[in-house]
């Protein structure tokens, strides 16, 4: 196996750029990496050799020729399966949009193909991101490459588990809840979500259109940099996007400094139900933190623990809504009952056949709560409790510049163990789901192993909105901190994975 | 205890324009009826004059340039329908007979 698919994105940008290894090398080393293992871990939905390899010998060809490139270009990619890519298929993980092939291209691919970035296919991914193990895609669950036989996490799964078994130097995810930063967590690796609005949503099959937001999954926290300064940036098509520019994450994650800087532990983050391996190694780390000059203060979020109950009723209320444009009529799977029937029965039967049990549930429990009668008391009361949690981060924010937390409570579980449980699966996002209600940035970055069972743990940091910057240079400060303690990457303890 | 029947939730995936057996109707009722009891804990929450967010990050009256842009062709935008005919979507009849 080629030692190149091991190498952080960054390491790889630069020997492309010094001409020292080919575009065509790099990808058809992680097509052939894919080739050797993804049949045990089940990261891709779709992969695209021919196409990423005619992206890379073009840029090859244009390097030879001397043309000025972007610095990702040659750089090989992998896309979670509900971003739009018009020359392959996008099912979201669903079987409704089973062999869908859009129109158009979301607003993020259309930049990593402008740079020059090969795709080598979509990731799988929790049935429109509804979940967090990849246990609910139509098309079969992830595996995590540390322990295949536990959830590699969701509803990023396939993105995380692409990068964590070296299949792809980096990735594109979605975050709705905790849906890059989770599967980061349990995979090594790393993962961010931008401030709402930092990086388009066009082309995102939307999942909850307040809290949904695109972003990096990487090895490294100068690679995700690297890619949030490619997709970044105002975009006409999403109402939503930021105007203005948030700046060089590059360079913020190139600063590493943290002496001076104030980070706040979030008192209700760090104690029942998160496992003590979880919490040991969290502690560690703000150690190192304050070794290296930075204060640590004691911050208390009290409105938290009503996120998960506002987000179970913000995130099913918007996506009742955004699913029902899965009505058989312009795309997607039609299923037309026997004899003569209406549109409204071919509708129901298309959507019965269509969706899978999460999405069911949460399509029933978002009409429940904006039906008329219960909307105020479900729906609008979840409203203001989005206000309560903003209130709390302005409040912790005005005593710290970062604040931190363990990313999720454990580390990977089996498979199936929580599969019949709804509520002890929502329970997993429990850290990462306030950042989502109040539009703030979160990056996840690996944290060590938990002693109790030898997986990776992750470790969280949150920004204001439209600092983003300050978790690249706090989590590129830590990142360098670890490796130096520990004499390697993180990933570098993940086992090896048997090849075919 | 949420106020989940079958015959709500029956009702309810009506709206949603999802088919329902049943024995879905049981579990459902089972599943979302600890969900809701679950969520309705926010009423705690909000007990003063809480204003309700929408938006984590406010913006309005949000436009773009008042330019033509290229835009799909009809046979792109009919081609992931089901089924069309003479350039438009063709869908089952939307009255019933009777």
């Amino acid at each position: 196996m080629s030692e190149l698919i091991r190498k952080n994105a960054s390491e790889l940008v630069d020997l492309l750029s010094s001409g020292e290894v080919s575009s065509v090398e790099v990808t058809q080393a992680h097509i052939d990496r894919t080739a050797a293992v993804d049949s045990a871990v089940h990261s891709y939905l779709h992969v695209s050799p021919e196409s990423a390899l005619a992206t890379a010998a073009e840029i090859d060809r244009k390097r030879a020729a001397g043309e000025k490139l972007h610095p990702l270009a040659g750089l090989p990619i992998a896309v979670k399966d509900n971003l739009t890519t018009t020359d392959a298929p996008t099912t979201a993980g669903s079987k409704i949009l089973e062999g869908w092939i859009p129109q158009y291209d979301a607003t993020v691919v259309r930049k990593i193909r402008e740079a020059g970035m090969p795709i080598l296919g979509k990731t799988n991914l929790d049935e429109f991101a509804m979940g967090s193990s990849t246990e609910f895609s139509a098309y079969g669950p992830s595996k995590n490459p540390w322990d295949l036989t536990r959830i590699p996490g969701g509803s990023g799964g396939g993105s995380s588990s692409a990068v964590a078994s070296f299949q792809a130097p980096i990735a594109f995810g979605s975050d709705t809840g905790g849906s890059i930063r989770f599967p980061a967590a349990v995979t090594g690796t790393v993962g961010i979500k931008p401030t709402y609005g930092a990086v388009s949503r066009y082309g995102l099959i939307a999942l909850a259109s307040s809290l949904d937001q695109v972003g990096p999954v990487s090895r490294n926290v100068l690679d995700a940099a690297l890619l949030q300064d490619l997709i970044g940036g105002h975009d006409p098509h999403d109402s939503t996007s930021l105007p203005e520019s948030l700046g060089s994450m590059v360079e913020a994650a190139k600063r590493q400094d943290v002496k001076g800087l104030r980070v706040g532990v979030i008192k209700e983050l760090n104690g029942e139900g998160f496992q003590a391996g979880v919490k040991a190694r969290f502690n560690e780390s703000l150690r190192l933190l304050e070794a290296a000059g930075a204060e640590i203060v004691e911050v208390s979020c009290p409105s938290f623990e009503y996120a998960i109950a506002a987000y179970y009723l913000i995130l099913p209320a918007e996506a009742s809504s955004n699913l029902a444009k899965f009505d058989s009529v312009r795309f997607g799977l039609r299923k037309a009952p026997d004899g003569n029937p209406t549109i409204e029965r071919v509708m129901a039967a298309t959507r019965e056949a269509g969706f899978g049990p999460e999405v069911k549930r949460r399509i029933i429990l978002g009409t429940y709560a904006l039906s008329s009668g219960y909307y105020d008391a479900y729906y609008g009361s979840a409203q203001k409790v989005r206000t309560l949690i903003q209130r709390d981060f302005a409040a912790a924010f005005a005593k710290a510049d970062v604040l931190a937390s363990p990313t999720a409570p454990t580390t990977a579980f089996k498979l199936g163990e929580k599969l019949e449980d709804p509520l002890a699966m929502y329970l997993n996002d429990i850290a990462t789901i306030p950042a989502n209600l109040a539009g703030i940035p979160g990056i996840s970055i690996p944290n060590g192993l938990a002693d109790e069972d030898g997986l990776p743990v992750g470790i969280q940091l949150l920004a204001p909105a439209r600092e983003d910057s300050r978790l690249y240079q706090v989590g590129a400060a830590l990142e360098t901190m670890h490796e130096e303690q520990w004499g390697k990457r993180m990933i570098d303890f993940a086992p090896e994975l048997e090849v075919r | 205890m949420s106020e989940l029947t079958p015959d709500l939730v029956r009702h309810l995936a009506g709206l949603a324009r999802i088919l329902v057996t049943d024995e879905e109707v049981n579990r459902l009722t089972e599943q979302l009826s600890l969900i809701v009891d679950s969520v309705a804990t926010v009423n705690a929450a909000v007990a003063g004059d809480v204003p309700a967010t929408s938006h984590p990050i406010p913006m309005a009256n949000v436009f773009r340039e008042d330019v033509v842009e290229p835009s799909l062709t009809q046979a792109e935008a009919l081609s992931g329908a089901p089924e069309s005919a003479e350039g438009r979507f063709k869908v089952a009849a939307i009255l019933d007979e009777e």
